[in-house]
């Protein structure tokens, strides 16, 4: 990175999302400090420093844009930053917020709050990407610290880091992770996610939940198929990929389908009945 | 044991702009040892390495008689080769070759040669002619077919222009897609082989570009009777280890890095005819 | 012929002993996450006594029975590939120097000595397809190397095929070969055990045994081919090269595209799987940097890719790699198939694709003579270049 004699600056920012990447981010522990010994840190509201102005190399933007200001501020950064890399599933695919994009979200805060009209919400909640030309995607909820590192490494480096998007199911191999699919019948989603959390899931036995989003070329169609003809109902299937990643294709349209066909067996059903 | 996949520290002693993304690097090991050692034939490849980044095959461009550096040019297609175009002279990188089997200068001796290029991966060709041209006396008529997509693809333009001065050398080029002052021909390389005059018999057909247009130019040369053990093809394929090992360059039964990257007709008949393979 | 001992059950942990006494750290099945996986062993209880695998394509269960037997399931998710091929590791660190000079260093192969207790006839044979792969003259691999040499392989016979296995078919079970130290032969009350090796005789030699009699080694004949007898999968009957070669347009080829996830499974469990992705790290001030190697897969889009072009772009085409290679090329390229019957990649395949039954299903000649090949693109361009 051509930053002439200064010290390389970075920023973490934050848009609608639970921290949980910051917190990633802050749970490298050493990594992390030696990282705030190479560059400047100027803007890190949950590890300290604020300075939401500030011009920086590499920016790191959590959370997707919900509200009506996030555009504004959002675009701000963009021109104030020379990489943006959004961390995680609410500003890589809208999170788990993008849930409302497919329901009355009005509806929604009418029956959560009380003055409902002192909540400001878009419609929907849209990855950064859809506001603002992002460099580089790093999925997860929450991020991986060492994916956020290795990313910095290289963009300090000056080349963007190829990032694995192949299957979960080629790091439990490789981690000696037994397949909780195979052997115990789990409805996992591994085999149509992105790798970049280490298998972890697996590793403790719990099927994956797509949270680091589509695996490239994921074939989530035949998955789903193949969840339903072993017994899943058709409505657990679609919860299962308009979840987290929701708002991300493919999981959301075939998730749409698989929606689809509960309301069309349910309309079925209610004549008939 | 040494492993076969260190690199060996370079030093960058030239280099030059070819086009806005393409450039020339020339090498040499660090250690003069290794440098004196090394030893190639036309159509090699070498690893480059930038530590921390990646490593990627690139053709040997350089004279084999030229013992004293190792030339490469390179097109900035990816994140490695954009940061070797970066690199300057005295610059160090990590560098490992030769590998695979390149073109058959010595069986090609005595025989007619005709060198089939498309697209922009004309860097070994022009290697190839640069050899044959300081060896002239060696190799008969020699037949410079390039294609290009557009006719700003051209690169080289000169080295066209001084090569059609020699004796017994033909140079002919083509793009899909002339602009107004494009002097040459529009179409398919395929155009000029009707006409080149070269003996089927006694001839050796060199290929290098896209796949497509290797098909294309097989089935015209099988037209002339030229026999597939006397076609040679460079094929491209994505490589790790080059040294058969990582198993990404396959094609058909073939490493491309180790039993290639120049093969014959005959060789990869079966695999080339398909799609994905 | 080799002379047959027997040792009794109750002095099976005699071999543990002596084995960990000569220097090997034991390696051995252990029932783990639902799954017989090769783990350390320090002694016999950790065995899986009377637990066998109900497998079947897409499904693995262990089933604990009344035997006493430790040896009588069939195949976990992984054979010894991980011990000789190491999932992930380091080839190679660099330093940059503060005058800019670049320092290599190897990473040197450190491998201690290794006794796997267990191996099969499928991951011996497929660990001889490793060494012809990973120790091929022009480049012998250090760290396979290293580790390989290091190694003390205990056989054992299978008496019991999961529902999965086809070793019969490819010819490499159910009975070890090739290539262990000591073989064993389990019966209710203990061991046949016979040395192939040297070193396989000095660890035998060390055991109290008896002479096995012929009523044992009986038992043992009619272990072995009941274990053969229960294989009901097999392969076409002709030559799979040349049937997969005349199938490259099969429009079998394209049902793949609604059944496969492309996520590698096969290949990671399968033990004979070679491929490898290089991967390069960078430290936060880019002065050192380390390059290593992990499991790859042909089933990754990026394992073809090629300056903005992937080669097998679509789902079939990545299957049909798989497959052409593994039945197919593989027999140019090593002088055997690739597939040694261990049917891991029919049981770990989570949507239960079965190879024997693609393999059939490819050996029909389409009857539609216009079908297309997967991902056969439309009519070329008068050049024959490839569309953009």
């Amino acid at each position: 990175m051509t930053t002439g004699t200064r010290r390389p600056r970075i920023a973490v920012h934050k848009f609608s999302s639970c921290d949980g990447c910051q917190l990633a981010f802050l749970n490298l522990g050493e990594p992390l400090l030696a990282l705030a010994e190479a560059v400047d840190i100027l803007h890190f509201a949950e590890a300290g420093p604020v300075d939401e102005e500030a011009e920086v190399d590499i920016a790191f933007v959590e959370g997707s844009v919900a509200t009506s200001q996030d555009a504004a501020r959002l675009h701000g950064i963009r021109q104030r930053s020379r990489y943006l890399v959004t961390i995680g599933a609410c500003a890589t695919a809208g999170g788990i917020q993008a849930l409302r994009n497919l329901h009355d979200a009005d509806e929604w805060v009418s029956g959560v709050y009380a003055q409902p009209e002192h909540i400001d919400l878009l419609a929907d909640s849209t990855p950064i990407a859809e506001s603002v030309k992002v460099d580089l995607e790093l999925w997860g909820c929450p991020v991986s610290g060492e994916q956020v590192l290795g990313a910095t490494k290289s963009l300090l480096a000056g080349h963007l880091p190829r990032v694995d998007h192949s299957a979960v199911c080629m790091e439990c191999k490789r981690q000696q992770a037994v397949c909780v699919m195979v052997a115990k019948g789990q409805p996992c989603m591994g085999p149509v996610t992105s790798t970049g959390c280490g298998a972890i899931c697996p590793r403790w036995q719990r099927d994956c939940y797509a949270c680091y989003g589509p695996a490239v070329q994921a074939n989530v169609s035949a998955l789903a198929s193949h969840l339903a003809d072993t017994g899943m109902p058709a409505d657990e299937v679609a919860r299962r990929l308009l979840f987290i990643n929701g708002h991300a294709e493919p999981f959301q349209s075939e998730g749409l389908d698989w929606q689809a066909r509960v309301i069309t067996r349910q309309g079925r059903e209610e004549e008939q009945g | 044991m040494t492993s076969p996949l260190v690199p060996h520290e370079a030093e960058v002693v030239g280099r030059r702009d070819e086009t806005p993304d393409m450039f020339s690097l020339q090498l040499r090991f660090t250690d003069p040892e290794v440098q004196a050692a090394y030893r190639f034939t036309m159509g090699q490849f070498n690893m480059l390495c930038l530590p921390g980044m990646g490593e990627v095959p690139i053709s040997i461009v350089s004279d084999p008689d030229e013992r004293a550096m190792i030339d490469h040019t390179i097109r900035k297609v990816g994140s490695v080769t954009r940061n070797l175009g970066r690199l300057e002279v005295g610059d160090r990188l990590g560098l490992r070759g030769p590998y695979g089997r390149g073109w058959p200068t010595e069986e090609a001796e005595g025989t007619d040669l005709v060198i089939v290029t498309g697209g922009l991966g004309c860097a070994p060709s022009v290697s190839l002619i640069e050899y044959v041209l300081h060896r002239r006396g060696r190799y008969g008529r020699m037949h410079i077919i390039q294609g290009v997509k557009h006719s700003n693809d051209l690169i080289w333009r000169d080295r066209y222009a001084a090569w059609r001065r020699h004796p017994d050398v033909e140079v002919y080029l083509t793009a899909d897609t002339g602009d107004t002052f494009w002097p040459w021909h529009t179409g398919p390389v395929t155009q000029f082989f009707e006409r080149i005059d070269f003996d089927s018999a006694r001839c050796s057909v060199f290929i290098c570009g896209p796949e497509g247009m290797m098909r294309a130019v097989i089935k015209a040369m099988r037209e002339r009777e030229v026999p597939e053990e006397r076609i040679w093809l460079s094929m491209e394929r994505n490589m790790h280890c080059a040294i058969g090992s990582c198993g990404r360059c396959q094609l058909g039964p073939k490493f491309v890095c180790r039993d290639g990257p120049v093969f014959t007709c005959r060789e990869l008949a079966p695999y080339l005819s398909h799609r994905g393979v | 012929m080799k002379v047959r001992h027997f040792l009794a059950r109750e002095r099976l942990q005699s071999l543990l002993d002596r084995l960990v006494e000569a220097g090997y750290e034991v390696i051995g099945p252990r029932v783990r996450d639902h799954a017989i996986l090769f783990e350390p062993l320090t002694t016999v209880a950790q065995l899986p006594v009377g637990i066998i695998d109900d497998q079947a394509p897409g499904h693995y269960r262990l089933e604990r029975t009344d035997s006493g037997r430790v040896f009588d399931w069939a195949t976990g998710p992984q054979a010894i590939k991980p011990l000789t091929f190491a999932p992930r590791e380091t080839l190679w660190r660099s330093e940059r120097q503060p005058d800019g000079r670049l320092v290599f260093r190897e990473q040197p192969p450190e491998a201690q000595p290794t006794a796997v207790i267990g191996v099969r006839a499928c991951d011996l044979a497929a660990l001889a397809v490793h060494d012809r792969h990973f120790l091929h003259d022009a480049h012998p691999d250090p760290l396979y190397r290293e580790r390989r040499q290091n190694l003390f392989l205990v056989a054992v016979n299978c008496m019991r095929s999961a529902a999965t296995c086809f070793c019969t078919a490819t010819g490499d079970g159910p009975r070890a070969q090739h290539g262990f130290d000591l073989a064993l032969s389990e019966l209710d009350d203990g061991f046949v055990v016979e040395a192939h090796t040297q070193e396989g005789q000095a660890i035998l030699d060390t055991l109290e045994t008896t002479l096995a009699s012929h009523d044992q080694l009986e038992q043992v004949e009619a272990g072995v081919e009941r274990a053969t007898r229960q294989q009901k999968r097999g392969l076409p009957d002709a030559s799979l090269p040349e049937m997969l070669q005349a199938a490259v347009d099969h429009p079998h080829w394209q049902s793949l595209n609604d059944r496969c996830l492309t996520c590698g499974n096969c290949t990671a469990v399968c033990p004979t799987c070679f491929c490898q992705t290089h991967v390069d790290e960078l430290s936060l001030d880019g002065q050192t940097a380390s390059h290593g190697r992990q499991w790859g897969s042909c089933f990754d889009p990026d394992h073809s890719y090629i300056h903005g072009t992937v080669i097998r772009a679509e789902r079939p085409q990545r299957y049909r790699q798989w497959l052409t290679h593994k039945f197919g090329t593989w027999v140019e390229q090593y002088g055997r198939s690739g597939c040694v019957g261990c049917g891991r990649c029919i049981a770990w395949c989570p949507v239960g694709i079965d190879v024997t039954e693609e393999l059939a299903a490819l050996a029909v000649a389409p009857d539609d003579a216009l079908s297309k090949a997967p991902g056969d693109a439309p009519p070329k361009a008068p050049d024959g270049e490839d569309p953009p």
